[in-house]
C-alpha cells in the first residue's frame, strides 16, 4: 500500500491499473518540482545575465566563471552539496525545496545564455536607432528591447522546462517522492519493477510530448516581429 | 582524516568516471550516426525505428532509462526465459550511450540535412553511388557542423555519469558518498567533488575543441 | 553526320502547374557543339539537368547514344529506369555547374581524382597523373594542393571543368559556366572552354548568356522560348538574320 492505494498483483494489467493513481500522485510532485525549479532558473538566470553584461570586469568575469562552473558540474553533486552542506550553516530546507533549488541553480547557467543571446540579437542595431530617436535607456529597454527579445527567448526557455522535467527523478536521492521514486518503492515492495518502471517511461513520454507541443504552440502564437505595443 | 586522505579514493573513482565517459560517448557517437542517418533513410522501416529510438530516449528521463535497464530488464528477461541481468558497468554504459546517442542523432540528422543540394548534384554528375556520396561527400562536410553540439553533449554525458552511483557503480560520486558516510565531512568532500568534475569537464572541452579544429582544418587553410 | 547522340522526343517537364518543357523535340549529333540561348525561365538549364539525370521527365523519351536515358527495356516495353541503368548512362556525361559545386573539404587534386578512383576504379597513381595533365591544360598545375576556397571563382570553375573531364565523358554539359563570375574572370574560363571546342569527338552542350562566345565556338545555336526551340541554325543565320520576331527581340535586348 502507498498513499492509501492497494495494489492488485493478480495480473500485470490489474497491477498496472491499481498503481496508476499512485504514479499520478508522483507525477504531480514531478510537475510541481519542475515548475518551481524553472521559476528559480528564470530569475537566477536573469541575475547572471545582467551580471555578465556588467561594464566592470570585476563583476562580469566572476559571473562567467560561476555560471561555467555550474554548467560543468553534475546536478546530482550540486544537489548533494545543497542537501548536506546548507544545514551545516544553519539553513535547513525541506527536501523538495532543496531539490527545486538545485534544479533552478543548474538550469540558471543555461537560461542566462538564453537571455544573453536573445537580448544581444535585438540590442545591437535597435539601440542605435533608439538613441537616434532620443529615447531614454529605460524606455528603450521596456519599449524596444523587451518586446522583441521575448518572442526569441520564450521557445528556448520552454525547451529547458521540458529538460528540467526529465531531471526531476534525480531528486529521488534526497527522498523526494516524485514519479520515479514512487515507482521504485512500488517495485521494492512487490518485487516487480517491470510494470511500474515501464509505466513511468510511458508517462514521461506523454508528459514531454504534451509539453513540447505546448512550446511549439506558444512559439507559433508569439509574433515573430515582436509584441505590439499599445 | 584530512582532506588529503580523500584524494586517493576519489582518484580511483575519477578513473571509473573517465572510463564510463569515454565508452558511453563512443557508443553514443555510433548510435547518433546510425539513427541520425536512419531518420533520413529512404527505407521506411529503418526510418521508423530511428524515429522511435530518438523519441523514446529523448522523451524520457535518463535516470528512468538507467533504472529500467538495471531493475526492470532482468524481469522482462525472466518472463521471456532469458538471463538479461546486466552488471552495473554495462547497464551504466548502455543507458548513458543510448541516451546521449538519441540527442546526438538529432545533431547528425540536422547537420547532414544542412549540406547544400549543390553537393548532392555534383556527386551525382560524377556518378558516385548513394553510399559513396553519403560517406565521401556529405558526412565529411557535415561533421564540422556537428562538432560544437557534440562538445556540449560530451560534457553533458560526463555530468550524467554521476547518476550511475545510484546503481552502486564505484564512480567518483559513489566514492565521495562512501567517504561522506564515514567522515560526515560534507563541505570538504563535495567541494572537492565539484572541483574534480569541473576540471574533467575543462579537459574534455579542450579535447573536443581539438577534435573540432582537426575536423575543420580544410576550412581554415590559408592561401 | 551519323545518328544523333542526344535525342529529345516530345519531352514534357512540369514543376507543379508550370510546364517547363512542352513536347520538346531536340537532337545533337556526335561531336557537335551546340549553344542554347534564351530568356531565363525558358527551360534551357532544365534540358541539361534532365540529361545529367538531376531531374526526371513527365512525358516523352530522351535517348543518349541510342539508348533511352530515363527508361529501360522491361518485359512489357519500356519502364522507368533503375538506379543501375542511370549509373550506366551517366558515365557518358559530365557537367560543369554555374556555382562550380566543388567539394570544399577536398584539395583541388582530390576533387579531380576522387571520382576516377572511386567510380572508375583507377589506381591513385593513374588518377593523379590524369589530374595533373588536366590541371596543366586548364592552367592550374601549381594549385593542386590548395582548397577551393583559396582560389578565385575563375580558377574554381577551371577546376570544375578539369573534374568533369577526368571522367572522360563523351558529352560535356555547361550550365551557365560564367554567370557566377566577376567580369574580369570570365575570359580565362571561356578560353578553356574554347580550347575544348577544338576537340572533334567531344559533344558539347552549352547554356550561356555570352552571345559573342556562343557565336565563336558553336556549330549550331538554339533559341529557347517557353519550353520549346523557337528557332535554330548556324551562328551566322541566327545572330545575323533571325527569322522570328521573338528571337530578334531577345537578341536586341541582350546585345544592346
Amino acid at each position: 500500500m502507498l498513499f492509501g492505494f492497494e495494489w492488485d498483483l493478480s495480473s500485470p494489467l490489474a497491477f498496472a491499473l491499481s498503481i496508476l493513481p499512485i504514479l499520478l500522485i508522483g507525477m504531480w510532485v514531478t510537475i510541481q518540482a519542475a515548475v518551481l525549479g524553472f521559476a528559480v532558473a528564470l530569475v537566477l538566470g536573469l541575475v547572471w545575465a545582467v551580471l555578465k553584461a556588467a561594464r566592470s570586469r570585476f563583476i562580469a568575469w566572476p559571473a562567467s566563471v560561476v555560471t561555467e562552473f555550474i554548467r560543468d558540474t553534475p546536478l546530482l553533486v550540486q544537489l548533494f552539496f545543497l542537501y548536506y552542506v546548507l544545514p551545516e550553516y544553519g539553513i535547513v530546507l525541506p527536501a523538495f525545496m532543496t531539490g527545486a533549488l538545485a534544479l533552478g541553480i543548474q538550469y540558471s547557467a543555461y537560461t542566462s545564455e538564453v537571455y544573453r543571446a536573445g537580448l544581444e540579437a535585438v540590442a545591437k542595431d535597435q539601440h542605435e536607432a533608439a538613441r537616434a530617436l532620443n529615447l531614454s535607456a529605460a524606455r528603450t529597454f521596456t519599449h524596444i528591447v523587451v518586446p522583441q527579445a521575448v518572442p526569441r527567448i520564450v521557445p528556448a526557455m520552454g525547451n529547458y522546462l521540458v529538460s528540467i522535467m526529465k531531471d526531476v527523478p534525480v531528486l529521488s536521492v534526497v527522498t523526494v517522492l516524485e514519479m520515479l521514486n514512487v515507482a521504485k518503492i512500488v517495485g521494492d515492495r512487490t518485487f516487480d519493477y517491470l510494470v511500474p518502471l515501464s509505466m513511468v517511461g510511458g508517462l514521461y513520454l506523454i508528459m514531454t510530448l504534451v509539453a513540447s507541443a505546448g512550446v511549439r504552440l506558444l512559439d507559433g502564437w508569439l509574433p515573430k516581429q515582436g509584441i505590439p505595443l499599445k | 582524516m584530512q582532506w588529503t586522505d580523500y584524494i586517493s579514493p576519489l582518484m580511483q573513482g575519477a578513473w571509473v568516471t573517465v572510463q564510463l565517459t569515454v565508452f558511453s560517448t563512443i557508443l553514443g557517437a555510433v548510435l547518433a550516426f546510425v539513427f541520425g542517418i536512419g531518420k533520413l533513410s529512404s527505407n521506411w522501416a529503418f526510418r521508423a525505428i530511428s524515429v522511435a529510438y530518438i523519441e523514446v530516449f529523448r522523451g524520457t528521463s535518463l535516470l528512468v532509462q538507467l533504472f529500467w535497464l538495471y531493475f526492470a530488464l532482468p524481469l522482462a528477461g525472466t518472463a521471456m526465459g532469458i538471463d538479461l541481468r546486466l552488471p552495473p558497468v554495462l547497464a551504466g554504459v548502455l543507458a548513458l550511450g543510448l541516451n546521449i546517442g538519441a540527442y546526438g542523432a538529432e545533431v547528425v540528422r540536422g547537420a547532414i540535412a544542412a549540406v547544400h543540394q549543390d553537393q548532392h548534384e555534383a556527386a551525382r554528375a560524377l556518378n558516385f553511388s548513394a553510399r559513396q556520396t553519403l560517406w565521401g561527400i556529405v558526412i565529411p562536410q557535415a561533421i564540422p557542423e556537428m562538432m560544437p553540439s557534440f562538445g556540449n553533449l560530451a560534457v553533458q554525458n560526463l555530468k550524467d555519469t554521476a547518476l550511475v552511483s545510484l546503481i552502486s557503480l564505484g564512480d567518483l560520486t559513489f566514492r565521495a558518498e562512501q567517504i561522506r558516510n564515514f567522515t560526515q565531512d560534507s563541505t570538504t568532500i563535495y567541494s572537492m567533488l565539484l572541483v574534480m568534475y569541473f576540471g574533467m569537464a575543462l579537459v574534455l572541452t579542450a579535447i573536443m575543441r581539438g577534435l573540432e579544429r582537426y575536423a575543420t582544418r580544410w576550412r581554415t587553410a590559408r592561401s | 553526320m551519323s545518328d544523333p547522340i542526344i535525342k529529345f522526343d516530345k519531352v514534357v517537364k512540369r514543376f507543379g502547374d508550370l510546364t517547363v518543357l512542352d513536347a520538346l523535340d531536340f537532337e545533337v549529333m556526335r561531336g557537335e557543339k551546340v549553344s542554347i540561348i534564351g530568356p531565363s525561365g525558358s527551360g534551357k538549364s532544365t534540358v541539361l539537368r534532365i540529361l545529367m539525370t538531376l531531374e526526371g521527365i513527365d512525358g516523352g523519351l530522351v535517348t543518349v547514344g541510342g539508348e533511352p536515358l530515363w527508361h529501360e527495356p522491361g518485359p512489357d516495353g519500356l519502364r522507368p529506369a533503375s538506379e543501375a541503368h542511370l549509373r550506366k548512362m551517366r558515365a557518358q556525361l559530365g557537367m560543369v555547374f554555374q556555382q562550380f559545386n566543388l567539394f570544399p573539404h577536398m584539395t583541388v587534386l582530390r576533387n579531380i581524382t576522387e571520382a576516377p578512383v572511386k567510380v572508375l576504379g583507377l589506381s591513385k597513381a593513374d588518377a593523379k597523373l590524369r589530374a595533373e595533365e588536366l590541371l596543366e591544360r586548364v592552367g592550374l598545375a601549381d594549385q593542386a594542393q590548395k582548397y577551393p576556397h583559396q582560389l578565385s571563382g575563375g580558377q574554381q570553375q577551371r577546376v570544375g571543368i578539369a573534374r568533369a573531364l577526368a571522367m572522360r565523358p563523351s558529352i560535356l554539359l555547361f550550365d551557365e559556366p560564367t554567370s557566377a563570375l566577376d567580369p574580369e574572370l570570365v575570359g580565362e574560363v571561356l578560353n578553356v572552354i574554347g580550347q575544348l571546342a577544338e576537340e572533334h569527338d567531344l559533344t558539347m552542350l552549352l547554356v550561356t548568356h555570352e552571345m559573342r562566345f556562343a557565336r565563336e565556338i558553336s556549330d549550331r545555336v538554339c533559341f529557347f522560348d517557353q519550353g520549346q526551340i523557337r528557332e535554330e541554325g548556324t551562328p551566322e543565320e541566327l545572330f545575323s538574320d533571325p527569322n522570328e520576331d521573338r528571337t530578334r527581340e531577345f537578341l536586341k535586348a541582350v546585345l544592346d
